[in-house]
């Protein structure tokens, strides 16, 4: 296990590197996906398609593939760019379909004689949504968004496996295969820095679950 | 639709907003794919050499890449049929030792669940295929992909089984004991089938994430349709058309899967009249949820 505490530092960059992609790319899906959400629910029949048809598409594509588009795809129509901003971009184009689904139940999940008190005492819809439904959507929709938001985190490995340099996954590359360390520590050196991140994640969310839960 | 709810039925001053709102919708719509369209035919990406070898029977190539597509395919094919198959079983025993075994055992469970389930995917399959040759296991391609997929894959399957379980009602249990049922009896004859039927629109859309997760194969060099489409870029130099085939098949088979989840879905909850679990609905959750 001596790989892992001599290096230490370049594991620390990789918790770091992994931690600052997944903010960026969940700051830009969470903001991609209410924007879809909002366009599934809304009164406006082509905006509902685009929304269906986002959903259905990148919902049964693997990330994988969304990755090797950007990466490989965009170049060739002259969009360039690095591999860091096309790595996070993809991740976040596939993460948004999923956020708009958990926000999507979170609108379901309000009852609906909310809404219709809302409407009854003569609020428009963007006041509804805003002052009625949101609120209690938030809360239905914190725990499936948390698990969301751990499964990209999860997703960000891919990135290290395409090249993104500067996450966790990718000090496994330079460990085992650029210098030559045992794959076995090396590789739980790696597990251990997303235990470090994913379990404590899981335990914020169930704390928020149980904080916010109303009983209906 | 859940949005229908949200509005009054519009009136007519409401319905022209609406219909100017769509009118405009659309516009925008046809203008990005305009603006994409002229992006692609300026990159000289509409010439027949890129697009002919995937769509036209008649050019050389067509064929062999399809031929090279098919057997991709069946690779994607075979890594998620034995990484489900073998998930399934290990998913069962581990949920079921965890409800029945004693404290310090479930906790040891619980662990190793917790512990698997944050490792991302294709950690686990290039520990596999890092780890297992070091020690003398070198095993084909495929193996390494299956072991990935099924260490990840059971203990997600292990937690639908785990809730299915919990789900049966308890004087179901009960009568078994009352009949002389052991535990385990009781386990086998009377709970997991039971179980087996709610959860399987849950099984089965845990299958379109195994399909997906198929592709990560593709960074070890295992040959499947990712790979292949990979391989055929090389000689053909044209990623975007072969990216959206490749995309297109996935998406249209997990598109199949996912519905197959929903049919299931549809017809326990019209088999069974006892009221679902409070967090599920139709046709929203069964189609995995999550990335």
């Amino acid at each position: 296990m001596g790989v892992i505490t001599d290096n230490v530092g370049l594991y620390a960059d990789g918790l770091l590197g992994t931690l600052k992609i997944c903010g960026l790319a969940a700051v830009a899906a969470l903001l991609l996906g209410i924007v879809l959400a909002a366009f599934r629910v809304s009164p406006v029949a082509p905006l509902r398609a685009t929304g269906t048809a986002y959903i259905t598409l990148v919902r049964n594509c693997p990330l994988t593939i969304v990755l090797f588009f950007f990466a490989f795809g965009l170049p060739e129509v002259g969009i360039n760019g690095a591999y860091f901003s096309f790595g996070v971009a993809g991740l976040a184009v596939y993460t948004a379909a999923f956020v708009c689904e958990a926000v999507r139940s979170g609108i379901g999940a309000v009852d609906a004689g909310q809404v219709e008190a809302a409407r009854a005492i003569g609020l428009t819809f963007g006041q509804s949504l805003r002052l009625i439904v949101l609120p209690q959507a938030v809360r239905a929709v914190i725990p499936p968004l948390g698990n969301v938001v751990i499964a990209m985190i999860k997703n960000s490995a891919i990135l290290g496996a395409f090249g993104v340099g500067g996450e966790l996954y990718s000090v496994a590359n330079t460990l085992n295969s650029a210098r030559g360390e045992p794959a076995l520590p090396v590789y739980t050196g790696v597990v251990i820095g997303y235990l470090i991140i994913i379990i404590p994640a899981g335990l914020l969310l169930r704390i928020l679950e149980k904080r916010m839960t109303v009983t209906r | 639709m859940s949005g229908g709810h949200l509005y009054d039925a519009p009136g007519p001053r409401g319905r022209r907003r609406i219909r100017f709102a769509a009118v405009a919708a659309g516009l925008a719509l046809v203008g990005l794919a305009a603006l994409v369209v002229r992006r692609l035919a300026a990159n000289g990406q509409f010439v027949a050499a890129k697009w002919s070898p995937l769509f036209d029977p008649n050019d050389p190539s067509f064929a062999d890449l399809w031929r090279l597509f098919g057997g991709g395919l069946l690779h994607t094919l075979t890594a998620a049929a034995l990484a489900m198959a073998l998930s399934l079983p290990f998913g069962v025993f581990i949920a079921t030792t965890r409800i029945s075994a004693s404290r310090w055992y479930r906790w040891m469970i619980v662990g190793t669940v917790e512990t698997l389930r944050a490792v991302p995917v294709v950690i686990a399959i290039f520990f596999a295929y890092q780890v297992l040759p070091t020690y003398g296991l070198k095993l084909p391609l495929l193996w390494y992909i299956v072991i990935g997929l099924t260490a990840y894959n059971s203990v997600v399957i292990s937690e639908i089984v785990r809730a299915g379980v919990l789900a049966v009602p308890k004087g179901q249990s009960d009568a078994a004991a009352a009949l002389g049922l052991t535990r385990a009896q009781s386990m086998r004859f009377i709970l997991l089938p039971q179980a087996f039927r709610s959860m399987l629109p849950a099984l089965i859309s845990q299958l379109v994430v195994i399909l997906k997760d198929t592709s990560l194969g593709a960074f070890i060099s295992y040959e499947e349709l990712l790979r292949r489409g990979l391989i055929a870029i090389q000689t053909l130099h044209n990623p975007i058309q072969t990216y959206l085939v490749i995309a297109a098949i996935f998406i249209g088979i997990n598109y199949l899967v996912s519905r197959l989840a929903i049919y299931a879905e549809a017809r326990l909850s019209t088999r069974r009249p006892v009221p679902p679990s409070e967090d599920r609905q139709i046709n929203s959750p069964v189609t995995a949820t999550v990335p």
